[in-house]
């Protein structure tokens, strides 16, 4: 059933859903509504799990400089000639 | 033209007194330097520096202090060209500086203490390369 409506300056509303009273359109904005509704109940049900704490130690940063063995190794040559070629700062 | 034999003469020996000035001098220890060490009131610190063992008089704070801007300019030269960060190559050579150090003087031993060097090895960072 197609009705015609009075649409102001603009072509008639004839398709189904531009009417409001299509099955199909109706089902999907109950859909819609229900996943809305779902997310909306999911994220208070997941609010109720999420719990932040404040630290109870200061958060320190380690700012030790971490050097690796194999690095002294391989700088070994080169800093043994840097000290020999400046022995008036060694 | 005439005037192109002097002027030569004089570029040549202005490029021979810069060539002069800009070789590395290798000039020894300062001696208030030398003397410090001896006396063990400066010490090889672990970390590629000089550290005061006792507090130190104004002008010997002075020099060592320059002595160890100096060795960060060419720590950081080097590094870059290692490819390696100033602190491990400042490190490394603080191992070296460190196996260096003849009888008597001081260095840090791992722990942080001062510690005096005897003709044994020194004790060092289980990190320094041995030798």
């Amino acid at each position: 059933m197609t009705r015609r409506e009075l649409t102001d300056r603009a072509s008639l509303a004839t398709t189904l859903p531009m009417q409001g009273d299509s099955k199909r359109g109706r089902f999907r904005g109950l859909t819609r509504m229900a996943t809305a509704g779902m997310l909306v109940a999911g994220l208070l049900a997941m609010g109720g799990c999420i719990s932040v704490n404040a630290p109870d130690k200061p958060i320190v940063i380690e700012l030790n400089i971490n050097i690796q063995q194999e690095v002294v190794y391989r700088l070994a040559k080169d800093a043994d000639q840097t000290i020999a070629q400046n022995p008036e700062i060694f | 033209m005439f005037l192109s034999a002097p002027l030569i003469r004089s570029a040549l020996a202005l490029s021979l007194g810069a060539l002069v000035l800009a070789a590395p001098a290798l000039a020894q220890r300062d001696p208030a330097y030398a003397a410090a060490r001896a006396a063990g009131q400066v010490g090889e610190k672990a970390d590629g520096y000089l550290g005061f063992v006792v507090p130190p008089s104004a002008p010997l704070k002075a020099l060592v202090e320059d002595l160890n801007i100096k060795r960060k300019a060419v720590y950081a030269q080097h590094a870059q060209a290692q490819h390696a960060t100033v602190e491990e190559y400042a490190f490394t050579a603080g191992c070296l500086a460190i196996a260096r150090t003849a009888p008597g003087e001081k260095y840090q031993a791992p722990d942080g203490t001062w510690a005096t060097r005897t003709s044994a090895p020194p004790q060092r960072d289980p990190r320094c390369p041995a030798g």
